[in-house]
């Protein structure tokens, strides 16, 4: 028999693998059926409401719970922070109360008496002079390639400028919490609103004091996390708790300010740099300071990735610093900090395409064998250019035409890794032909379940609705956390893997029962074939398993081909400016995204929408605007932190990049790749309508009025 | 606790609840002021103010009616996923700023959460529910399905509810028609691509 060897079928010869599949739970979750953390509602579930500070720092002084504990329908009252606890940001909770119902629990927190004593606090991140002042900052590093002063002095071609980009939170729909609800004294059901099913039952029994193997948690669906939702959070160990006390199940989650405040947010940054190049366009140099917050901690976006992509330039000085503010801290958001490193990073080359009357496409383009993958970049490149018409539409910086409403292109390029996961899943493939698989993963959106029931029917010429997917509980094999485009790979290589085994064996009973060659045989339309001829159904071959059903674990990832890592990707954008009142339209955005093999290009290509839509917001109009008297987040809630609606999208154009080179890399993760360049792509194509480079991001009408005004935004 | 209650914003904005509230709040606070202390008021008010008595409240959702004990001032959303477990319909922001919480009343397009439940006696109260009868689903959930105008999935039924409400409205909406139309909405994983094409292959474009 010729070795058998794990790999993905040739492409020509799939069924299923990177065609458009619809999602396997898209029904459900279109009807209202699918149920989420914040839906589940078991008989006699309580309601929990948060007490949360309202300012800057404070300490608490006293804090009184006796009214709230009588008061009708309370079941039970939780402090968070208690007398002489230091509270040290906007949102943070005080104080929880679980009542029968949630305008009940209202009445309870109101009930609760607590005085402070406010403290100094800091929370502006963009003034660097003032929080150096208040010994706020902190400084995180600098370091030199070559020799930046020789190189700025042979440079023919030099630009200063000032860039940044806003704190932004994650903004969940659903937001953090959980449903807990006790089994006896000491075993916990869990429904949590999570990216980490496998990953939280220790963090809720440490504290509570039983055995992780007591804490079930269970997450079908998630309404958001983007980076924010893999710890079971105090919150979470405090719903467990309240339902201990109450004796009855409790359902915590977030109020909409609280998640705004707590519930993640995106570090910011903003950059004084130098970038300069020779006559021909080629950047020699890039010397940059930066500085920004991640809350109390006051780190800023990572220094090492300065200058974002473009590595290879030369000379190279970078230093950063960090500002400590009184402020939510941050977790993780989708691509974290790349979409920062590129806001700071693709507009200083288009200024600096500005500065030499050159088109941005050629500097870019030039400048490409500084970037880890200049070949692909390029073919990317030339697809945006031509689906954007950039030739024909392209104008010099500043000449927008139009008398108040200017238009420009502008565009830019990002990088991201994507390697798989490490999951493990228990495939079982029963005596009636029934496939099932098992593992402790979560669905975020993007279409865990249904790529693993297309890789698994792929593998058994099956149909993508022959194969059932069970995922969302700790008591499943270990799956990856789902952040970081980690989980389609983690999900599909385990897959293919204990797909491609279970199918030898039944195989080998198939070659022995109608005597032929196994290597003859292949599985296509739910039967198997010998060269090409029905030998038998699946049902038939399955069969001949006996009695007990087949169970095979897949494990990855492995270094057999199955999945790789490393994405490329461009973004092109065609913007309207109306220099009158400073709004900002988009007219069309491209994006070209290589990820290797495609599994389902419906999901993947509503990835990539999805990434542009949240690029246009945070590009645009979402930021955490904080007040410096008051320490205080004053527009956490849907109406003042603005996203954008279904009108303010423009045209978008999706071209996934998908040559057989990229195919034969295997499977390669695509969720955070798209979101990076949209926003250094939008601020590229405002200062080519107007010749004014708005320099920080989201370019509100505020501050494209100001920047135009010669003031700074 | 929402901020919409603190003393120090500029004032919440007009809405059934606060105003309820507030007239109770009023009230309380005359009657402890004849007895002689201003500030005696002052410092119960927030700890004297109960809500009015539950009552029998009966909904006709989904043609099915359901009679429940609630308190005046609760919203029909907290009735129909706390209450009869209807979970469709989303709270994802108390000021409805979202439309998460959309169902449809008499045929028309509302905000669960910003309607109390006792005013809804009387009324078809249809939810997303409504749409899926086993195997059977309505045109726009399929065609959210078909064009993945999804990810999460958590705003999805509030507007799939939208949808359906807009396009019985507008047969014939056309791209700005379904842009304007269905600005209620929000999404925060960016699925309005597939919302669009959805709309508009039910509309045939405004053809």
């Amino acid at each position: 028999m010729a070795e058998r060897k794990v790999a993905w079928k040739k492409r020509k010869d799939n069924t299923l693998i990177g065609g458009d599949h619809t999602r396997i739970d898209g029904v459900e979750k279109a009807s209202g059926h699918a149920k989420y953390a914040a839906d589940i509602n078991t008989a006699g579930t309580l309601f929990a409401r948060l007490l949360t500070f309202k300012g800057g720092a404070a300490v608490v002084k006293s804090i009184d719970t006796a009214d709230a504990e009588k008061t009708p329908g309370v079941r039970a009252v939780h402090v968070f922070n208690g007398a002489g606890k230091e509270l040290r940001w906007d949102g943070t909770i005080v104080a929880a109360v679980a009542a029968d119902t949630p305008e009940q629990a209202e009445d309870g927190v109101r009930a609760i008496k607590v005085a402070y004593e406010a403290k100094p606090h800091w929370v502006d991140e963009e003034d660097l002079p003032g929080a150096t002042a208040g010994k706020r900052t902190k400084p995180l590093g600098d370091n030199k390639k070559g020799d930046v002063a020789a190189a700025l002095k042979a440079a023919k071609h030099v630009h200063k400028g000032y860039y940044g980009i806003a704190t932004i939170s994650h903004m969940c729909l659903e937001t953090h919490g959980s449903h807990c609800e006790w089994d006896g004294e000491d075993k916990l059901n869990v429904h949590l609103s999570t990216q980490n099913v496998s990953g939280t039952g220790g963090q809720f029994a440490g504290p509570l004091g039983i055995d992780a193997s007591n804490v079930s948690i269970t997450c079908n669906y998630i309404g958001g996390g983007f980076g924010s939702k893999f710890a079971a959070d105090e919150w979470g160990v405090a719903c467990a708790q309240l339902a201990k006390k109450a004796g009855k199940p409790v359902r915590l989650m977030l109020d909409r300010a609280t998640e705004l405040k707590i519930g993640g947010t995106r570090p910011s940054g903003f950059a004084e740099v130098t970038i300069a190049a020779d006559a021909e366009g080629n950047i020699t140099v890039w010397d940059s300071h930066h500085w920004g917050t991640s809350g109390i901690a006051g780190s800023t976006i990572s220094l090492g990735q300065l200058p974002y992509c473009f590595d290879g330039i030369p000379n190279r000085n970078r230093k950063a610093t960090g500002i400590s503010t009184n402020t939510g801290p941050n977790r993780a958001w989708r691509a974290p900090p790349h979409p920062q490193l590129c806001a700071v990073t693709d507009t200083v080359i288009d200024d600096l395409a500005a500065k030499m009357g050159a088109n941005s496409y050629d500097i870019f383009m030039k400048n490409l064998d500084k970037t880890p993958k200049p070949d692909v970049y390029a073919e990317e490149m030339k697809i945006g250019a031509k689906l954007i018409d950039w030739k024909a539409k392209w104008h010099a910086h500043g000449k927008g035409g139009g008398k108040s409403v200017k238009r420009g292109l502008g565009m830019a390029l990002h990088r991201w890794g994507g390697r798989a996961g490490a999951t493990t899943c228990t495939v079982k493939v029963h005596p009636d032909g029934a496939v099932e698989t098992f593992l402790g993963s979560q669905d975020l959106g993007t279409g865990t379940r249904t790529v693993i029931a297309i890789t698994l029917a792929e593998t058994f010429g099956l149909g993508i609705n022959d194969v059932k997917v069970n995922l969302g509980n700790n008591s499943y094999p270990k799956a990856n956390p789902s952040g970081g485009s980690i989980t389609v790979g983690g999900v599909s290589g385990p897959h293919r893997r204990a797909g491609l085994e279970a199918l030898w064996k039944i195989y080998d009973l198939v070659a022995a029962k109608y005597k032929v060659e196994a290597d003859s045989l292949s599985a296509k339309g739910g039967k198997i074939l010998s060269a090409g001829k029905s030998v038998c159904t699946w049902k038939q071959a399955c069969g001949l398993l006996g009695p007990m059903p087949l169970e095979v674990q897949g494990q990855g990832p492995k270094n057999d081909g199955l999945t790789s890592q490393g994405v490329a990707g461009i973004q092109m954008a065609d913007v309207s400016v109306d220099i009158e009142t400073g709004i900002v339209r988009i007219n069309e955005l491209v994006a070209v995204q290589d990820c290797g093999l495609i599994i389902d290009e419906l999901t993947a290509r509503s990835q990539v929408y999805g990434g542009l839509i949240m690029g246009i917001a945070y590009a645009l109009s979402e930021e955490r605007v904080m007040d410096n008297r008051t320490g205080r987040f004053i527009n956490a809630d849907l109406e003042n932190y603005k996203l954008p609606r279904i009108g303010d999208i423009g045209k978008l154009k999706v071209h996934m990049y998908q040559p057989d080179s990229e195919y034969e890399r295997g499977v390669v993760g695509l969720g955070e790749p798209p979101v990076i360049s949209t926003g250094a792509a939008i601020s590229n194509a405002v200062a080519n309508a107007t010749g004014v480079r708005v320099p920080v991001q989201p370019l509100t009408p505020q501050r494209v009025l100001e920047a135009l005004k010669g003031g700074q935004a | 606790m929402r901020d919409r209650n603190d003393q120090n914003r500029s004032g919440p904005g007009f809405n059934r609840r606060d105003f309820l509230k507030g007239s109770a709040a009023a009230a309380t606070a005359t009657a402890m002021a004849t007895q002689g202390s201003e500030e005696a008021a002052a410092a119960n008010l927030k700890t004297n103010v109960f809500a009015a008595a539950a009552q029998n409240v009966t909904l006709n959702v989904n043609g099915k009616d359901h009679t429940v004990k609630v308190e005046p001032r609760v919203t029909l959303l907290h009735v129909l996923r706390n209450n009869l477990n209807l979970t469709g319909c989303k709270e994802v922001d108390e000021r409805s700023a979202d439309g998460a919480d959309t169902v449809m009343i008499d045929g028309k397009t509302v905000l669960a959460g910003s309607r109390l439940a006792i005013e809804c006696e009387g009324k078809k109260i249809r939810t997303v529910e409504s749409l899926r009868r086993g195997e059977k689903v309505d045109e726009v959930v399929a065609g959210f399905v078909k064009h993945d105008a999804m990810q999460c999935g958590f705003c999805t039924p509030g507007f799939v509810v939208a949808t359906r409400a807009f396009l019985d409205k507008n047969p014939k909406a056309s791209l700005a028609d379904i842009q304007k139309g269905l600005g209620g909405n929000i999404c925060r994983c960016g699925t309005y691509q597939g919302i669009t094409a959805c709309a508009l292959e039910i509309s045939k474009g405004g053809k």
